[in-house]
């Protein structure tokens, strides 16, 4: 019994961990698409949904049951196999770069009460499922295939304006990954490391504490371009309602639809969790760790502590919910771009603006480094 | 257990591979090769070379084939027409074959004569490893492939740029 346990534990812990972050973010995601009717219905001056439940708080629920439950329509003409994939691939895509979010710090301490000494040599539990050396090049690399999800949707859908919205989005998607991927690497050269856990540990040992303020230019060309990653308002092209019915999802029914519905609002977090944890600290809240100095109270949340690890966790969270609310808010104020200045936009100005910053990062790091 | 994955992994690459192909339809030779990119990143995975794999799918599975999908999708070929019916290809085809077989052939020999050589394993395939080895030892080659990077962009730019007439320009001009 003990060495078959001893083998397998750290593919339970593994397990665990993914079970946990994919609960998790399905609960945020459930509840980001009903704070997206809320808050919008609030913007335009409405009540939102409000039947289910208190205050609709079951409205995503009801909403997944309606979506399982509805009839399945498959156009006659289209390529099969590939009609089915499309969906799968974009949520696939969507769900894989989680495994190297640092959603919290370690948590530091003796692990020898499991059983079988399966604690043993064991000193820090991390709130992340894997920290790879190349996370933000993962995230990008996960990010670009996701693209194929919404090309093929609109090419075997067999219909005008599927391809149409697959079209542009493909197209759209691969002009402001460059600018998306060079916005990020001002971050890196600060930080020295591809690992997102690293980048968070040299935001806290810099002078500013958060990268937002020496890479201001890198993080609002960031934000722009995570808008059009995620094709969202105001670059929503591929799903001009006005224009393409409904765009690349046009002949999509049931759970199929819902399954594109939920890989825009989990790329919706990534972005969003990419943003707080390149430019804003991630888990890190400034002064907290000097706080439980000050107070004397570092047994309950000084460093390493699970105090600290919560404080902390919720803090992140409350950084992509702020994310999260600017998304719904943007796209209850901004109309739409025409698909011609969306293009201009990202090649003309967005992706040589993102190239300034990277030589004006080079300049002053090398400039710091040589004179300070 | 890596090896178990490396037979999944390269069965399920050269799966894709027989598949990219023997389809008709080019669509599906597409994402079937979009496939062989996939698995040969898992691979270089389970090798520990996470930067070699992420790199594999950012440029080749991210970049490329989103263009060669993008071309197809405009084209709308015809799935019933066969796309070439040039029978010498299959000569071709065969010689590039033996060539391949010929070279893994080598390869395998130059491995088992070659002496092992002592990697250090903790900084093999890391991110710094490889930054340092290419702005120091293969600064050279480095520089020439951005060269001709650089190059292929302009060649791309100078052949896809329209050359107008200067008539067309003066009515363009009298339209705006």
């Amino acid at each position: 019994m003990e060495p078959i346990v001893k083998t397998l534990f750290p593919f339970i812990v593994i397990s665990v961990g993914i079970i946990a972050v994919f609960g998790g973010v399905m609960m945020i995601v459930a509840y980001t698409v009903l704070a997206e009717r809320k808050v919008l219905g609030w913007i335009q001056g409405r009540i939102g949904p409000n039947r289910v439940g208190p205050w609709g708080l079951f409205q995503p629920f009801a909403d997944l049951l309606k979506f399982i439950l509805k009839e399945e329509l498959i156009p006659d003409q289209s390529t099969r196999f590939i009609f089915y994939l499309a969906p799968l691939v974009a949520l696939t895509c969507a769900f894989m770069p989680m495994i190297v979010y640092p959603f919290g710090p370690e948590i530091v301490g003796s692990f020898d009460f499991l059983p079988y000494g399966l604690g043993e040599g064991i000193k820090s539990l991390p709130l992340r499922v894997a920290d790879l050396d190349v996370g933000v090049l993962y995230v990008l690399a996960i990010t670009s295939v996701g693209v194929y999800g919404i090309a093929l949707a609109g090419w075997s859908s067999n219909s005008k304006y599927s391809l149409m919205g697959g079209l542009r989005s493909s197209a759209q998607m691969i002009s402001y990954e460059l600018a998306m991927g060079a916005s990020v690497i001002g971050v890196v050269m600060l930080a020295g490391s591809l690992s997102l856990g690293d980048i968070i540990n040299a935001q806290i040992n810099s002078t500013f504490r958060w990268f937002i303020i020496p890479q201001f230019i890198g993080f609002v060309v960031f934000l722009i371009a995570a808008f059009a990653e995620t094709n969202r308002v105001p670059f929503d092209l591929p799903e001009a309602e006005t224009e393409l019915v409904a765009g690349f999802h046009t002949e999509y029914s049931a759970l199929k639809f819902a399954l594109f519905f939920m890989a825009e609002y989990v790329n919706m977090f990534t972005v969003s969790v990419m943003a707080v944890t390149l430019f804003l600290g991630g888990w890190y809240i400034p002064g907290l760790d000097y706080l439980a100095r000050t107070v004397g109270m570092e047994w309950l949340f000084g460093v390493g502590t699970i105090g600290y690890a919560l404080i902390s966790h919720v803090g992140f969270l409350l950084k992509i919910f702020a994310f999260l609310f600017f998304y719904i808010w943007v796209r209850g104020t901004l109309p739409r771009f025409r698909f011609d200045q969306l293009m201009n936009f990202g090649w003309k100005f967005l992706l040589p603006v993102a190239l300034a910053n990277v030589i004006l990062t080079v300049v002053v790091v090398f400039l710091v480094g040589r004179f300070w | 257990m890596v090896t178990a994955l490396f037979y999944l992994l390269a069965g399920l690459a050269i799966a894709c591979a027989i598949s990219c192909v023997y389809h008709k339809n080019p669509l599906y030779s597409a994402v079937s090769l979009i496939g062989v990119f996939l698995s040969l990143a898992c691979i270089y995975l389970t090798l520990s070379a996470p930067f070699i794999a992420v790199t594999q799918i950012l440029v080749y599975a991210g970049a490329i084939m989103v263009l060669v999908i993008f071309v197809i999708m405009l084209l709308n070929l015809d799935e019933d027409k066969p796309l070439n019916s040039l029978t010498y290809l299959y000569g071709v085809g065969g010689g590039l074959g033996l060539l391949l077989i010929a070279q893994a052939i080598f390869v395998f020999y130059a491995v088992n004569t070659a002496g092992q050589e002592s990697v250090d394993s903790t900084a093999a395939g890391k991110t710094l490893s490889i930054g340092l080895a290419m702005y120091t030892q293969y600064l050279l080659p480095v520089e020439i492939v951005g060269i001709l990077l650089l190059m292929a962009i302009v060649g791309a730019m100078i052949m896809s740029r329209r050359i107008r007439e200067p008539n067309q320009r003066k009515a363009e001009k009298a339209v705006e």
